[in-house]
């Protein structure tokens, strides 16, 4: 993805993350460029969320320097859209509803947030859903209605939090393929938290290595990592090896 | 199929009730419970039919009527206000939690003197009771309600920008509103128990005041016939909320709206996030 004007950087100086009094991670240093994907990697209860959901402003910066475009982050913007894990879509609300909740919230008039909001459900081929409530769609559809509301609102960065994790692989694949199309053209900058090595290496521009602090970029064109050529075949093992205690497992 | 047999069903238990009633009472039944004092169900049908065509019925059941949407709707809108302070904010916990945990177990009914000594008039009195028996009810289950939402809608809005009133709105209120309305529907039985036994003591017409009067005459007919009328009212208004909550909660996911076999698209089973909602099961799919 090409830099552009529209995404933020986001920059984190010797941050200290966690709940009040409960720090998870130490000395965090990380710089995401504008309009870059960078996908997050490591093993599970590192930090992964904690990170991302301090730079979205859900918890506080416990020390060092946590910025967006120099401005430091202290609470929830909506130019800072999160994609949760979890379904967070509410239930209440049909799938248009869903994705108009943010334009409603910046009060673009309604008829222009109904179209908007058809206009995004249709980029995630969801057309003939927007009536439905949430519950009557499957985990992936759910994802793609939380995809579209992320981005309906023209967010300048999505973070983006394990949003295909509880979904199959074929569903999972179809997805990431969405998301880069879907991301193409909106100079969003993406952060995006996976444990899926494969994932991390087919989305980021870079990906960063959340237990030894190093980020590595990613050789392009973009391509399934199971017929890659040997940088990402390296790529792939570093990865795995900052994952897995074991460094001959590949 | 079903639904008509189960309407013959609920035909039958209600005749069947009836003509238990109608035979212990026709002959004078005496085996340790007394059925001979007790009218029967026709003479109590003919007294019906008898006051049905006056104007103090209606006018009784006008009073009632208007002493428990008073007060049942004044308990709503204060229990689900006090409920959702109490559930969202320390301060207010603070600030109410003791009075109300002192005041709750007290029956409202035990609130006459009080209502008496404090209202200029007995109508006043008899709605503070209905909403005080209402209130607690509802305050409780919005206070349940409201602290047991998912964290994470209320998270997906602050992330959109939405403030403290957008998050009462379009998350607080809408999500807490399936226990609020089990808090309505107890609330409204409650309240009928009250604003009757409060006509007893205090009242000026009305369905509890007219039944007592009966008792008091002798008029045993006009006792059942007063019993009879709260029965309808208190059905009809429980069924007022009942449907009132339903149509609100259109959305929640219900096992009978779902198919016997569900069947899905795709060469697998999506991974299905649970519905956070916890009146509802659902099956819980992880790939």
């Amino acid at each position: 993805m090409t830099t552009d004007s529209h995404g933020v950087r986001l920059t984190l100086r010797g941050a200290t993350l966690g709940r009040a009094g409960v720090p998870v991670l130490d000395g965090v240093d990380l710089d995401v460029v504008p309009g870059e994907i960078l996908t997050v990697v490591g093993p599970s209860g590192c930090g992964k969320s904690t990170l991302l959901r301090t730079l979205a402003g859900l918890l506080p910066v416990l020390g060092g320097e946590v910025s967006q475009d120099g401005v430091p982050v202290t609470a929830p913007r909506a130019e800072r859209a999160l994609v949760f894990q979890d379904d967070a879509l509410l239930p209440w609300r049909t799938v248009r509803a869903n994705v108009e909740l943010p334009l409603a919230i910046r009060k673009v008039a309604r008829a222009e947030r109904r179209e908007r909001a058809e206009q995004w459900l249709a980029r995630v081929g969801l057309t003939e859903h927007t009536a439905k409530l949430p519950h009557r769609l499957s985990g992936g559809q759910r994802q793609r209605v939380q995809l579209a509301r992320a981005l309906a609102a023209g967010p300048r960065a999505v973070l983006m939090d394990e949003p295909f994790g509880a979904l199959d692989a074929q569903t999972r694949a179809g997805m990431q393929q969405l998301l880069v199309d879907v991301l193409r053209g909106t100079g969003a900058t993406v952060v995006f938290v996976t444990h899926d090595v494969d994932e991390a290496l087919f989305l980021g521009d870079r990906v960063a290595l959340l237990s030894t602090g190093r980020v590595l970029p990613v050789p392009r064109p973009r391509e399934r990592a199971a017929h890659a050529d040997p940088a990402t075949v390296a790529l792939r093992r570093e990865v795995l090896e900052s994952l897995t205690p074991s460094p001959s497992f590949s | 199929m079903s639904r008509p047999w189960s309407l013959v069903r609920r035909a039958l238990s209600l005749v069947a009730a009836l003509g238990l009633w109608q035979a212990l009472t026709s002959y004078d039944i005496n085996l340790w419970l007394r059925f001979e004092q007790l009218p029967t169900v026709t003479e109590v049908a003919r007294a019906y039919a008898d006051r049905v065509s006056g104007d103090a019925y209606w006018q009784d059941l006008t009073d009632s009527l208007t002493r428990i949407v008073t007060g049942f709707t004044l308990a709503a809108v204060l229990g689900v206000t006090v409920g959702t302070a109490v559930a969202r904010s320390r301060f207010a916990a603070d600030l109410l939690g003791p009075v109300l945990e002192v005041l709750r177990p007290v029956p409202a009914i035990a609130l006459v003197p009080v209502a008496i000594l404090l209202f200029p008039s007995n109508e006043q009195g008899i709605v503070f009771i209905t909403c005080t028996a209402a209130f607690f009810p509802v305050m409780v289950s919005t206070r349940h309600a409201v602290r047991a939402l998912t964290p994470v809608w209320e998270e997906a809005v602050l992330t959109m920008g939405g403030g403290r009133w957008r998050i009462l709105w379009s998350v607080v209120l809408p999500g807490a509103l399936p226990g609020i309305l089990g808090g309505l529907s107890v609330g409204i039985g409650v309240s009928w128990i009250c604003v009757i036994s409060a006509e007893m003591i205090s009242g000026e017409y009305g369905v509890g005041y007219r039944t007592w009067q009966d008792y008091t005459v002798v008029d045993y007919p006009g006792v059942f016939v007063g019993m009879a009328t709260i029965g309808l009212l208190g059905w009809l208004t429980s069924t007022a909320v009942e449907l009132l909550g339903r149509r609100l909660t259109r959305w929640l996911p219900r096992t009978e709206n779902r198919p016997a076999a569900p069947a899905r698209r795709g060469p697998a089973p999506a991974a299905t996030a649970v519905p956070p909602v916890r009146t509802a099961p659902q099956e819980r799919v992880r790939s």
